[in-house]
């Protein structure tokens, strides 16, 4: 297994570390004039998304992570498994439910989104910022109120509710930011 | 900022020297990593070193009676590349015949202040002794803790790694558990000089006449950057051998490259060095300070990747 020198620590870089594949955000070189050198790292755990520093003698070996992003095509859910396919070379990839998490409220078909793969097995299913969806369900809009400040819950193909303003109608499709799960715009 | 420094020591009439960046000797200190070269004379070839700091070179000049020198040049430590350090980077150094450690933190103090006072309005000067302020900041006493303090203290602050990392080496969980916690709490805009530092992290100063356990050492700390390391320097001939010989035997275990202790000071000490205290100073690093920049890049022409 390839492995990295402390020396080499840079952002982006990914690592095993307690068995979990990590991201490096920050290394920090520490040294004091007259002693030990120490690296001083922020990892991201890719598995659970948390952050942590974690501090490593200078010059120290790291097993590196066989992590990779990919732009897949979501293609469809089969009850248990959510399938992507690489568009490239038709490659199809299956994710469980832990792998895509959140990034479920926000999938359909044909929609493209970014898998990450460690050790080719989808770790962590990522939806594009924005999504364009069609509203399946929602009450009747308020006529005249074009812009006002109100607002009324409506679902989305996907399933997901999200909040919109009081003139989005029906079958309309609307553009959506999935990390905050909030309404941007009608969809053009 | 050059020319403020060497307004400073004009005033106090201390001598400006050149010592050589190249030389046939280095320091043994086993966490300093050098650059070696070759000097080629015919079928000759010699190894050289880049210098870590003139220290060495200057010892030699104040053996030689020079008086009182400071210096500004450029040093040379291998592998070290970060936020606050660059493998080639500038030194301030000086030497004052006759000061004791209060004298040089104090005349330190004053330099620094002179130097950042328009920038970074230092509103405190705090003389510290090491072990308090470590005490103050880990829960315990850097001197007498066994190793299990400093496994529990590490343990504490949620570092569980120390362990792995220092070992049984109390060196190393000193320079852990400094950097990690007391350096980062050290308050802004106060400029910290704390001295009195563990016997075992002397390098080369004297150890105290009434407290073996501690050495006549300070650093300076501004914003929880160290700026300076300063000595009342060790002038003993035997002390100073025995040193040498520990460093050595230690980058032996570690399956380091063989290296001479440097005979040319031998020699002067053993000729007799004065009474003297010496710093230096990271000047890149105080300008990081003075010009409000965070990466030590910013401050340089061109940064070893770069260069």
């Amino acid at each position: 297994m390839a492995s990295y020198s402390t020396n080499e620590f840079k952002a982006g870089l990914k690592i095993i570390l307690d068995n979990d594949p990590c991201s490096i955000i920050e290394n920090e070189f520490v040294k004091p004039g007259k002693g030990q050198a120490f690296s001083r790292v922020k990892i991201r755990n890719l598995k659970t998304g948390r952050v942590i520093e974690r501090t490593f003698k200078s010059g120290e070996s790291v097993e590196s992570a066989d992590v990779i992003e990919i732009e897949m095509q979501y293609l469809y859910h089969d009850g248990e498994f959510w399938h992507f396919m690489v568009p490239d070379t038709f490659e199809q990839y299956s994710a469980d439910a832990k792998a895509v998490g959140e990034a479920k409220l926000w999938l359909k078909d044909q929609d493209m989104c970014t898998v990450t793969l460690w050790n080719d097995a989808p770790l962590l299913v990522s939806p594009p910022n924005f999504v364009e969806l069609k509203i399946t369900d929602t009450d009747p809009g308020v006529r005249g109120d074009t812009s006002g400040g109100g607002v009324k819950p409506a679902t989305l193909e996907t399933g997901v509710v999200v909040r919109v303003p009081l003139f989005v109608q029906l079958g309309e499709m609307i553009k959506v930011d999935t990390r905050s799960g909030e309404y941007v715009s009608r969809a053009k | 900022m050059l020319a403020k420094i060497r307004e400073f020591f004009a005033l106090r009439q201390v001598l400006e020297v050149e010592t050589p960046v190249l030389g046939h000797a280095i320091g043994t200190d086993p966490e300093l990593d050098f650059f070696t070269t070759q000097y080629r004379v015919a079928s000759v070839h010699n190894k050289m070193f880049l210098q870590t700091s003139p220290e060495f070179a200057m010892k030699r000049l104040l053996a030689a009676g020079s008086g009182s020198i400071y210096q500004i040049c450029k040093a040379f430590r291998q592998g070290e590349s970060g936020r606050f350090h660059n493998p080639e980077f500038t030194i301030l150094e000086w030497y004052r015949l006759d000061f004791d450690l209060q004298q040089l933190m104090d005349e330190t103090a004053s330099l620094l202040i002179e130097l950042l006072d328009a920038t970074l309005s230092i509103n405190k000067i705090e003389k510290i002794s090491y072990q308090s302020v470590f005490k103050r900041y880990t829960g315990i006493d850097p001197i007498n803790a066994e190793l299990t303090d400093f496994i529990a203290c590490a343990k504490l602050y949620g570092l569980p790694e120390a362990e792995y990392i220092c070992g049984n080496n109390i060196s190393c969980w000193l320079d852990f558990l400094f950097s990690h916690r007391v350096q980062p709490a050290l308050a802004k805009q106060t400029l910290y000089l704390v001295y009195g530092y563990p016997a075992c992290q002397a390098a080369l100063a004297r150890l105290n006449p009434d407290n073996a356990g501690v050495a006549e050492r300070f650093e300076v700390f501004i914003n929880g950057v160290e700026l300076a390391n300063g000595y009342h320097e060790l002038t003993c001939f035997k002390e100073q051998s025995v040193r040498f010989k520990r460093d050595l035997t230690i980058r032996k275990s570690r399956g380091e490259e063989d290296l001479q202790p440097d005979q040319r000071l031998l020699a002067a000490l053993e000729q007799g060095l004065p009474d003297c205290s010496g710093i230096a100073i990271g000047l890149d690093r105080v300008l990081m300070l003075a010009t409000d920049m965070t990466h030590i890049d910013k401050v340089l022409s061109f940064a070893m990747q770069r260069a």
